[in-house]
């Protein structure tokens, strides 16, 4: 693998750590199986990207990428919680809707940006190359959503959003508003996934409307892949996991596309991205989300 | 001072399954009292406890707790007030939490929740001072996920953290009845130890007729929604539990013959 390969694939993996910790909040946190990230995460790069396009400020558009992210995700819960739609059906909803709405803020199905100014440009001055600086901001960037999101999992209020995921019979007889908190919860996993699309839109100079065709695959295989390789015990530990799960994934990709003797083509990352995931899945004691998902379908019941 | 007043409660109300689980309860609990409450399968134990803690919203009747109408407050919103632990032992708390975690999760139950760190040192050393009261060396395994621990240390957790913030009333729901008797033996006294330190004011829901005897300060009765017997001081002294079955035995076979009046 080159060494442009290589950090191509360390930038990826990094700016994917974000959807990988929206899903591990979602999924593991809140217990509740979340698709909108699909959608999610080309709303953020469409947000961004269209904004940056009609002149914003780049960290201005960043920010408002992240808020829309944030609604989109309190669409979901308020759907599963104002009227009791399961949560995977409320979130499919969302991330359909989702399609045409990100269709309407780009006005067509590709925007380039590769020209605009983004939340790289101020270190471009900087004496380095863009394939190495881009994979450092993203590290800066995810080291700062990791050390906020495993303060905030670790403070009472964090603590209380775990209960209410865990078990929310307990944490509503400990005084815990438990729909307040899958609001919160949601909010935050997609806020997270919606700033993971907008510097993905910045880094690579596009916002595409089927960009985010397989997130929650990938994300998912991320998350899984992170805690068979860490075994985290730990919360804060968890968090790093999806990181790390996030660029090794990334990594494999990489190598396997990378491989001659394989004959893959970049067009057989989807298939590839399944195969890895269904052998997550069917590794025994796996702790997996999708399998608990199905198991868990209907157990929860609506928070009042 | 806890008081239920004309407590009716309805499930499916209007469907052919309709349930009158409680069919008008007036209940007083002063400060203080200790109250066991019997009745068989289906009487409304569970759900008195459950209308008691805001899960369950009575279609008729007051709720009030020191005077304040708390009828229509949410379970969430009543919990500064009211303490429980459940029958199972795995409801009481979060498996993939820590011990420590969930304690500080009880310790601020009914407060606001803010960003501060859930665990300093501070809490921790109060933590493990507490632990170490039931004896069975928790204090040294604070970071241990919860999930590891037997049915009966966590019911004994649960309890612990159900007594780690005041409340006007402790609810007790046949909190010993998944447990092994030695186990079982040893909630009931640390319950005891418990309820007598902090002189809490105490509803305990069992299927023993034994602890009902032993166990409080008023025994209560219920029978098809509704109070079959009160007894409280030197007439529960008196009794035991071969009068308790007989009067249980009354109850039911009285009721029985105003079915079959009815039904003549």
């Amino acid at each position: 693998m080159s060494t442009v390969a290589f950090l191509g694939a360390i930038e990826i993996g990094l700016v994917y750590g974000l959807v990988a910790i929206g899903v591990f909040l979602s999924f593991r946190v809140l217990n509740f199986p979340d698709l909108t990230v699909d959608g999610s995460f080309p709303l953020g790069a469409a947000t961004a990207a269209t904004l940056i396009v009609t002149g914003y400020d780049p960290h201005l558009a960043t920010a408002i990428a992240l808020v829309a992210g944030g609604l989109a995700g309190l669409v979901t819960a308020f759907l599963n919680l104002r009227f009791g739609i399961l949560h995977l059906l409320a979130s499919i909803l969302t991330m359909t809707a989702l399609y045409s709405i990100n269709l309407r803020i780009m006005g067509k199905p590709n925007l380039a940006i590769i020209m605009e100014p983004t939340v790289l440009s101020p270190f471009e001055g900087v004496a380095l190359s863009a394939s190495i600086l881009k994979p450092i901001y993203g590290a800066a960037v995810v080291a700062a959503v990791v050390i906020l999101i495993a303060w905030y999992l670790l403070t009472d209020s964090g603590l209380a959003m775990r209960a209410a995921g865990a078990n929310p019979r307990m944490a509503r007889a400990h005084g815990i508003a438990t729909a307040r908190m899958t609001y919160a919860g949601m909010a935050l996993s997609n806020a997270l996934v919606a700033l993971g699309g907008a510097l993905f839109a910045q880094m690579n100079g596009f916002a595409d409307i089927t960009m985010g065709t397989g997130t929650i695959v990938v994300g998912l295989a991320a998350v899984i892949a992170g805690e068979a390789i860490l075994r985290p015990k730990g919360v804060v530990m968890a968090i790093v996991a999806c990181i790390v799960g996030s660029v090794i994934y990334r990594l494999a990709v990489a190598l396997a596309l990378n491989a001659e003797v394989l004959g893959l083509a970049p067009s057989d990352l989807n298939l590839l991205t399944a195969v890895l995931v269904t052998v997550a899945l069917v590794l025994p004691g796996a702790r997996n989300p999708v399998k608990s998902l199905l198991q868990r379908t209907g157990r929860r019941g609506a928070a009042p | 001072m806890i008081s239920l007043s004309g407590i009716e409660v309805v499930f499916g109300a209007g469907t052919p399954l309709e349930n009158r689980a409680i069919r008008g309860i007036d209940l007083d609990i002063p400060e203080g009292t200790f109250v066991s409450v019997i009745g068989s399968n289906g009487a409304g134990k569970s759900t008195l406890l459950n209308t008691l803690s805001g899960e369950v919203r009575p279609s008729a009747g007051r709720v009030r707790i020191d005077e304040l109408d708390v009828t229509g407050w949410p379970a969430a919103r009543r919990a500064g007030l009211v303490a429980r632990v459940f029958q199972d032992p795995m409801a009481g708390s979060c498996a993939d939490l820590t011990i420590e975690e969930n304690l500080a999760l009880a310790a601020s139950r009914g407060e606001r929740r803010g960003f501060g760190l859930a665990l300093g040192r501070q809490r921790r050393e109060t933590f493990r001072a507490q632990l170490s009261r039931l004896g069975l060396g928790l204090e040294d395994r604070l970071s241990d996920r919860m999930g590891l621990l037997s049915g009966g240390q966590r019911q004994a957790v649960s309890l612990l953290m159900a007594t780690l913030q005041p409340a006007k009333i402790l609810l007790l729901d046949e909190h010993t009845a998944a447990l092994d008797p030695r186990m079982s033996d040893f909630v009931l006294r640390l319950t005891h130890e418990l309820v007598e330190q902090q002189a809490l004011t105490t509803l305990m829901v069992t299927h023993s007729m034994r602890q009902a005897l032993d166990f409080g300060t008023r025994t209560v009765m219920l029978h098809e929604g509704r109070i079959a017997l009160d007894v409280a001081g030197d007439e529960r002294h008196r009794l035991g539990v071969d009068d308790l079955v007989a009067r249980f035995a009354q109850v039911r076979g009285e009721e029985l013959d105003s079915d079959a009046l009815l039904l003549g």
